[in-house]
């Protein structure tokens, strides 16, 4: 052992004299180089070096998916297909909405009158309503007119011909003009009506409005359930591309990880990559529905003209645009980090 | 720096790749791990790298016991050693520098001193001309010095290689083993597999001889 030693020691001279030969041109390397010590970065120079680290991985994972621009784009697209649909249901609910809201002769009016009243003073009053400002139409349906109508809808003619007296009131049927149609003035225009002497009761008949509002609220909920389905969908499709991903950097993965890299940044250029996915996903989505929106915009307005209303279709605002955008990044994300966890812990170098 | 106290490693396949081997190499040294084809050579510095861990027994690297390390203390560990391999695991999607660059990178080291840090472990190995290729475009044995120079440039106080030699001509083996042996010579503890017994014969370092998993000989060099 201590002969070993000593030729151990002995011999090491040659290599340190070469050393010493070939460290002249070069001294500072032998600094660098010297395993003893190590350096401490000081934290100011370290959050720096952090903070264009990540500025590097994103820009490197941008140029990742520019660089095969084809795969991009149908990702991308699928993405964006999936967003588009929810999105162009929520504007759709929205115009719907909105011109439910101001559609002229939206509310209509019944006023049952006294049997006392006759079709005259009936028409009197009719009359009289018709002039003023806040009433667009108006409309007298005679008890006999009525009694008509209801023999020929219902098919209880029969037992209607057995009774000595017609059992139906006339009814006036208005509408308020559109600047009266909101709820508060159709509510003070029924209490007037109501307190008419010829009135016997007066009916607000606003069902159709009130089974839109139901069918809106409904495909609300829909589109809701839809955009739910779609994300995981965008979730789904995101991971599974993130996946293929990794599996391609698989050797890079083994190297980083042999040479101390954290998970966080082994994890870090496909978390950016998801976003990148997220976000150009949501831009193009928007850009599909804005051109679509357009596009539709011309004919609805000459749909609205034909019905003298100066509707124009409502398209994305510009915080609507900003949660479509930010969303589509988020999902993105959370779609990348959905599985880099789990793939990245399979690969371990052996 | 290492030491293994009463190690034991099976494989899953129920292999005894190592059996109740206890060793020390004190810091500074320089060894060379020798041993039949499957005596378990890998196997001991995987356990050191914690690429694999023991069943039983302790390892301890630079006074800290690894065979426990929590995984999340694992990158830490593996930055303060350096590992060469023979098929030395360059990525050919990124130049000599990048690759060189990599260990600095994930440590967090400013751009400055990365490039600075990167000049001085390449013209160590003699490549500073070649920052710039792709590592596909340079013979083996280049390839082979850059990955050394990735090994070193952030100044581990342990380097390990597995067969760094093994399938370059003989002058080409001796370079190599010249420049372990720098590094040793500033301080770095080395400790080297390989197969090839008469390139170590003539140098004064002593060996760690396996034979199936098991110690034979901690003695000197040969001779
Ligand atoms: N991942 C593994 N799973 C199962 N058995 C393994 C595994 N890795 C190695 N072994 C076995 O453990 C034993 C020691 O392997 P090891 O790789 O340490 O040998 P070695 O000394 O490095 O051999 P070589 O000189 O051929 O590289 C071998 O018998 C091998 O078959
Ligand atoms: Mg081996």
């Amino acid at each position: 052992m201590s002969k070993s030693k000593q030729k151990g020691s002995g011999a090491s001279k040659l290599p340190k004299r070469r050393l010493g030969q070939l460290q002249t041109p070069a001294k500072p390397s032998r600094r660098e180089l010297s395993g003893a010590k190590t350096h401490r970065t000081r934290f100011s120079d370290q959050w720096q070096s952090y903070r264009s680290h990540h500025r590097q991985v994103a820009g490197e994972s941008l140029r990742r998916l520019l660089k095969r621009p084809l795969a991009t784009l149908m990702t991308t697209l699928v993405i964006a297909i999936a967003m588009v649909l929810p999105a162009g249901l929520y504007v759709g609910l929205n115009n719907v909405e909105a011109v439910s809201q101001g559609w002229d002769g939206a509310a209509r009016l019944s006023v049952f009158l006294k049997f006392s009243v006759s079709d005259q003073d009936a028409q009197k009053l009719r009359q009289q309503l018709a002039d003023r400002k806040d009433i667009a139409s108006t409309e007298y349906i005679s008890p006999s007119e009525a009694l008509e109508e209801f023999r020929r809808r219902s098919g209880f003619g029969d037992v209607l011909d057995q009774l000595d007296s017609n059992p139906l009131p006339g009814v006036l049927v208005l509408s308020p003009t559109a600047d009266n149609s909101s709820p508060e003035k159709i509510e003070a225009l029924h209490d007037q009506l109501n307190a008419l002497p010829q009135a016997d009761l007066v009916k607000l008949d606003m069902e159709w409005l009130q089974r839109l509002n139901r069918i809106t609220d409904i495909s609300r909920r829909l589109t809701l359930a839809l955009a739910a389905m779609l994300a995981a969908g965008v979730l789904l499709i995101v991971g599974n591309t993130i996946k293929l991903a990794i599996e391609n950097r698989r050797d890079e993965i083994l190297v980083v990880k042999l040479v101390g890299g954290t998970n966080a940044f082994v994890r870090r250029p496909f978390l950016y990559m998801g976003f990148w996915y997220g976000l150009f996903g949501g831009l193009l989505a928007w850009l599909l529905l804005a051109s679509s929106l357009l596009w539709l915009s011309g004919p609805v307005k000459e749909l609205a003209g034909l019905y003298n209303s100066s509707f124009s279709l409502l398209g994305l605002g510009v915080l609507d645009s900003l949660i479509m955008w930010a969303s589509a990044a988020g999902l993105g994300l959370l779609g990348a980090l959905l599985v880099v966890g789990r793939e990245l812990r399979a690969i371990e170098p052996k | 720096m290492i030491q293994f106290e009463q190690v034991c490693k099976r494989y899953p396949g129920g292999h005894q790749a190592l059996n109740n081997l206890s060793f020390h190499m004190p810091h500074g040294d320089m060894r060379f791990l020798t041993g039949h084809s499957g005596a378990g050579k890998s196997t001991l510095l995987k356990l050191i790298m914690v690429m694999e861990r023991a069943n039983s027994g302790q390892v301890l690297v630079d006074g800290r016991n690894v065979s426990k390390l929590p995984a999340r203390h694992i990158p830490e560990l593996r930055r303060k050693v350096g590992v060469v391999f023979q098929n030395h695991q360059l990525l050919f999607d990124r130049s000599v520098f990048d690759n060189v660059a990599l260990p600095l990178v994930i440590a967090g080291y400013g751009h400055r001193d990365i490039g600075r840090r990167v000049r001085a472990a390449l013209d160590k190995v003699g490549l500073l001309d070649k920052e710039r290729q792709n590592p596909i475009t340079l013979s083996g044995g280049e390839q082979q010095r850059v990955g050394i120079a990735r090994a070193v440039v952030n100044k581990p106080k342990l380097l390990l290689a597995d067969e760094p030699t093994g399938n370059l001509d003989p002058q080409l083996s001796a370079e190599i083993m010249h420049l372990f042996e720098q590094f040793n010579q500033v301080g770095v503890t080395v400790l080297i597999a390989t197969h090839d017994l008469s390139l170590i014969a003539r140098m004064p370092y002593k060996l760690l001889s396996l034979r199936q998993g098991q110690l034979v000989s901690a003695g000197g060099s040969h001779e």
